[in-house]
């Protein structure tokens, strides 16, 4: 049995956002979805300027407001209360997208139900079960910019996530370029799914256990930096 | 010229049975809530809904389905409402989910006078059923219908009896766009100023797709997720 195994969800989730925020570079614009990948912003380096776009309409997104200064009409895509910054720009629905398919996003961090190993995504959708939509998402990972998962190594019952092939309703194909869990980053190639580093407290056959497609472990391997 | 509406109930007087209606908003920000409660009084059966998202269960665009008034709903996103879910899984309410970009593109389009367009969201999706695909440049792109609607049900900041409007911040969202793409527009806005006072700089639906003007008669502004930063010890 693994030590991360005995990680808090919490713990996992600040982890993986710590990693990510490691893929930052100064200058940035990022698009961040709901969930761990919102978590990013609290781990970017103090040394460079990164810009939050949010897909209701908003570019520089602030942080989380203090208690009392909530403004309804200031909100991110997960419809949380959030704060402007100098230089903060509104624009339309339509803008946005624009904005997002026309490649001038740098990155967005999505989380994942499933991913495979050819990069394709599914995020959205239980069929017959789950009815709540794609909002954004597609369009994100249709953009053809770099697109990072941000998502627990496997379900909550420990049955893994990342697959030969989906199972549940595509978000997007060939679209995932970097998966970071709490266990591993993995690196999706041509020549398939490359495990580039692992957390210190695990090893190589336990991320390959937690994982359904053989992956090529590259060498040397990291270890996570957190 | 003047086409500030009374109230708001006056404002929606002629939405009739069966017709199909864009909403702004996003989730609750930016939604039009006078308009809808007036919508609501006014009863209008087997509505189709054009908006983002289906407000919450008994609030926003949520209570004209609680009322029963909503036929089918075309959006992107209805993750926040528990009865539109138990309507669609029991096959009785009609949901048509887009990418939330082709959405807004679809009722950008519609108001420019542009029938479809190709977009590279979706490829390989469900998404992509039954539409035509095409290779650009060595990359394959979707082709989508743009949406219109014989009402635009929105809401703005601030406007003059012209129709100008100014909308503000992340309240701004679907309102602009859907005010260009319906036969009827219907904005509420928050505070009427004299034609004038808005800087002809900074209007941003300027007043020719406005046809009719509510000043709202009260703003709950409801929060959906109120997030705050840990106050420091």
């Amino acid at each position: 049995m693994s030590a991360a195994v005995r990680l808090t969800d919490q713990q996992k989730r600040e982890r993986i956002a710590r990693r990510i925020a490691q893929e930052l570079r100064d200058g940035y614009y990022v698009n961040l979805g709901i969930g761990i990948p919102t978590m990013v912003s609290n781990y970017v380096p103090s040394h460079i300027d990164v810009t939050l776009q949010s897909e209701n309409g908003m570019l520089g997104v602030g942080p989380y407001p203090v208690e009392g200064c909530e403004d309804p009409d200031i909100i991110n895509a997960g419809k949380e209360t959030v704060t402007e910054l100098p230089g903060t720009s509104y624009f339309s629905s339509a803008d946005s997208f624009a904005m997002i398919r026309g490649r001038h996003i740098d990155l967005s961090v999505l989380g994942a139900m499933e991913v495979d190993q050819n990069g394709d995504l599914a995020n959205w959708m239980i069929p017959g079960k789950m009815v709540k939509g794609m909002g954004g998402a597609m369009d994100l990972v249709a953009s053809g910019r770099r697109v990072i998962i941000a998502m627990e190594h496997t379900t909550k019952t420990g049955a893994p996530k990342i697959l030969p092939k989906c199972t549940l309703p595509l978000t997007g194909i060939k679209v995932v370029d970097t998966i970071v869990t709490e266990m591993a980053v993995i690196k999706v190639t041509p020549e398939g799914l490359v495990l580039e580093e692992i957390a210190p407290d695990t090893t190589v056959d336990d991320v390959q256990k937690a994982t359904a497609v053989k992956l090529i472990v590259k060498e040397p391997l990291k270890t996570m930096q957190l | 010229m003047n086409k500030v509406i009374a109230s708001a109930d006056e404002a929606v007087a002629d939405v009739h049975d069966g017709a199909t209606i864009m909403f702004g908003g996003f989730g609750l920000c930016g939604i039009p809530e006078n308009l809808i409660a007036a919508l609501v009084r006014n009863g209008a059966k087997n509505l189709r809904t054009i908006a983002n998202n289906v407000g919450i269960d008994g609030y926003g665009t949520g209570s004209l389905l609680d009322a029963g008034q909503i036929a089918s709903h075309t959006g992107s996103y209805v993750g926040e409402n528990k009865l539109l879910e138990k309507l669609v899984l029991a096959g009785t309410l009609p949901l048509r989910l887009l990418p939330q970009g082709t959405l807004a593109e679809a009722i950008r389009a519609g108001g420019a006078g542009i029938p479809a367009f190709f977009t590279p969201t979706g490829v390989g999706t469900l998404v992509a059923d039954g539409k035509e695909v095409r290779e650009f440049d060595g990359r394959q792109f979707i082709l989508e219908r743009a949406l219109t609607a014989d009402f635009a049900i929105i809401k703005a900041w601030k406007g003059d009896r012209l129709g100008n409007l100014v909308y503000r911040k992340a309240a701004r969202n679907f309102n602009p766009i859907m005010a260009t793409a319906a036969a009827i527009t219907i904005a509420e806005i928050e505070e009427l100023v004299e034609p004038g006072e808005i800087d002809p700089d900074h209007i941003v639906t300027p007043g020719i797709y406005v046809h009719r003007l509510v000043v709202g008669e009260r703003y709950e502004k409801r929060i959906e997720r109120r997030t705050v930063q840990e106050r420091a010890k």
